[in-house]
């Protein structure tokens, strides 16, 4: 395919806010993990929390119809579009192709469902009515389309619109589609990203399954014991290279989506689907596998997830080339995990380093593929990402130095 | 963009299966809403499908019954399931039993609860590893599954299976989106036309000058039209039941317009 530009990228999460604070935490080891303080969630395990969401509504004049988007997960997009400039990219976008050629294609698993876990809990005691200002309000928070129509009146935009709900795949997805626009020519460029907040239902989901970490989780470790859940939003503003390639940008070079066939919440065995979206995404950007410096793993910290990738992972790259999770630094942040993990790629190849994986003391002997513990100060040209969701849907980016 | 249609599956009160609904849709049959069965979705094995919500049962079953009439195999096809509101019975269980003291949730109804659960469900029972995307655009939902699928399409040189799909929640959150209806509706796509192809689609993306939206005729089809996001694929499908050429005004977003050529492909 031919390259598309990150012409302006940015992410908030656990970390914090904005390219500089995610850097400087992988940079300096800290984790954006503490022990569940969500609500009155009652499960031993940790978050990555997004602080302040709770006291920041979205607002703004009446005429701009923003108030009624108001939820944690639209709070936690609007905290996004205002680091690194990236609404102003977006908005200079808008005058340089015109509203309708710019596309918003987000990723969420649950959007604002947390809106309608606290109308269950006022529902009319008498009819089971749920309130009123719930009703009125769904379609701007829980309906899966919310995060999109937010981004997209808040920045005026008026092309092709999606979200994209594929579980944690969600967001790596919106890359591929937001590709395929550009080159159908159903816009110039594309707002891609992705928005999963905290809430209950993913917290009490992981927790029947049992598939929660009690502490930070640990991918790849001997010891691991599952997952930590987490939130973040993260955007790319993605176009053409003519237009917008300075040497040196970050670009997409390829995608590669699959699906396992096998089960909703368990792996392939073998990793077939895996296999096939790193497949994919290296023929599509016609890398061989040589060519890829850093694999940033889907690392969940599952028993499951990390053994199958680890097969996967050797089975298209040997046992050499570096890769980790940094699902110990955010958590597992769901549908936004393909975006969030995609800004982190990003930073690799501009600042030149390969983050180790947090809190993992001893990597499991059983793997084969080179995880990296301590993270590395060496050029990069090449990232490949890696997000697998429930369903058994899969996709592998790559993006490199244009 | 050109794409051509192989295969069509349908459910819905009053259109239970496409050879019927063509034609109603063709007006060579009076339409009447009746409530229809529950779809047998015999693709599913018996123990996924004594599991499964009603919503994977109506996507797959209009999804197989499209694959059957494209005489394709389901392994080889990439997918996107369009739905505006996802899995809103499962999501009332558990949001009811969330807001109980007890907060015990079924690890089942959780991995259920996701948006692309009929994708996941589709993909496991035909064995099927090919790409497979589960999107919502609120009550644009279908016109974006089929910029989706036509992209992929044209880009990918590859035939997709869409299936569009909407049922009305349960109460209490009827309330928050009444839908009318439930409404299932399954294109394959493909790049180039066959023997089986049905019709030829040219599409195009406009910018929206006033209402043009095509509607329906018939007052009971346009009400589920207007009231099941899925549904607004009836005027598409009305055009490819009958055997002339038409233009098809999909409204998009508030802003834009697919324009849809059809051209019939058999005489």
């Amino acid at each position: 395919m031919a390259p598309l530009i990150l012409s302006r990228y940015t992410v908030v999460s656990a970390l914090g806010k904005g390219l500089d604070e995610t850097y400087r935490a992988l940079r300096d080891r800290r984790s954006g993990l503490r022990p569940c303080d969500f609500e009155d969630v009652a499960i031993k395990t940790y978050i990555g929390r997004v602080e302040g969401l709770e006291d920041v509504p979205v607002g703004g004049p009446p005429s701009k119809g923003l108030a009624q988007f108001d939820c944690r997960n639209n709070r936690l997009a609007l905290l996004g579009l205002q680091q690194d400039g990236f609404a102003s990219a977006a908005l200079e976008a808008r005058e340089r192709y015109g509203a309708h050629r710019v596309a918003v294609i987000l990723g969420s698993s649950t959007s604002g469902i947390l809106e309608t876990e606290h109308a269950y809990r006022h529902r009319d005691p008498a009819t089971g009515a749920l309130p009123a200002s719930y009703l009125t309000g769904h379609r701007y928070t829980h309906n899966m389309f919310s995060v999109a129509h937010f981004v997209r009146t808040y920045l005026g935009l008026r092309g092709p619109a999606m979200v994209i709900s594929t579980a944690c795949s969600s967001s790596a997805k919106a890359f591929a589609t937001a590709a395929r626009f550009i080159e159908a020519g159903f816009c110039d460029a594309a707002v891609v990203g992705g928005v999963d907040s905290l809430c209950q239902t993913i917290l009490y989901g992981f927790a029947s399954l049992e598939l929660l970490a009690c502490g930070p989780c640990r991918p790849c470790d001997e010891e691991r014991d599952g997952l930590t859940l987490g939130e973040s939003a993260g955007f790319a503003l993605l176009e053409k290279s003519g237009r917008a390639g300075p040497p040196g940008a970050v670009a997409l070079l390829g995608y590669g989506e699959s699906s396992d066939g096998y089960h909703m919440s368990h792996p392939h065995p073998e990793g077939a689907g895996a296999i096939g979206a790193m497949q994919g995404a290296l023929r599509r950007s016609g890398l061989q596998p040589g060519d890829i410096d850093y694999i940033n793993l889907h690392g969940t910290a599952t028993r499951a997830n990390d053994g199958i990738e680890d097969k996967a992972v050797t089975s298209v790259f040997g046992p050499s080339t570096p890769c980790s999770s940094t699902k110990g630094w955010t958590g597992h942040t769901l549908g936004a995990a393909g975006i969030t993990e995609a800004v982190i790629a990003a930073l690799c190849l501009t600042r030149s380093f390969v983050p180790g994986t947090l809190n993992t003391t001893r990597v499991d002997s059983s793997l084969r593929s080179h995880v990296l513990l301590e993270s590395q100060e060496q050029p990069v040209r090449r990232v490949l990402s890696n997000i697998f969701g429930f369903g058994g849907n899969n996709c592998s980016v790559i993006l490199g130095l244009f | 963009m050109r794409v051509y249609v192989d295969g069509m599956g349908m459910l819905g009160p009053g259109l239970v299966g496409w050879e019927p609904s063509r034609l109603i849709l063709a007006g060579d049959v009076g339409y009447h809403e009746t409530p229809p069965p529950d779809p047998p979705a015999s693709v599913l094995p018996p123990n996924e499908r004594r599991r499964s919500s009603d919503c994977v049962r109506w996507a797959v079953h209009v999804a197989q019954e499209a694959i059957e009439q494209a005489e394709t195999d389901p392994k080889t096809l990439a997918t996107v399931f369009a739905c505006s509101d996802g899995e809103m019975g499962i999501l009332n269980q558990l949001c009811t039993t969330l807001a109980m003291s007890e907060r015990v949730v079924s690890p089942t109804l959780f991995h259920q609860s996701v948006h692309n659960a009929a994708a996941g469900y589709w993909s496991i029972a035909t064995r099927c590893q090919q790409s497979s995307t589960a999107l919502s655009c609120y009550d644009w939902s279908f016109g974006s599954g089929l910029l989706e699928a036509a992209a992929y399409v044209c880009t990918e040189e590859k035939t997709v299976l869409l299936v569009a799909y909407d049922l009305p929640p349960p109460i209490p959150l009827y309330a928050a989106r009444p839908l009318h209806g439930g409404y299932a509706v399954a294109l394959v796509l493909t790049p180039h036309r066959s023997r089986r192809s049905v019709v030829q689609l040219d599409l195009a993306l406009q910018v929206r000058a006033s209402d043009t939206d095509t509607r329906m005729l018939d007052p009971a089809l346009e009400a589920l039209r207007c009231g099941n996001p899925a549904a607004r694929a009836l005027p598409l499908c009305s055009a490819i039941a009958k055997t002339h050429p038409a233009q098809v005004h999909l409204d998009y977003l508030e802003d834009q317009s697919i324009v849809i050529g059809v051209e019939p492909c058999r005489s």
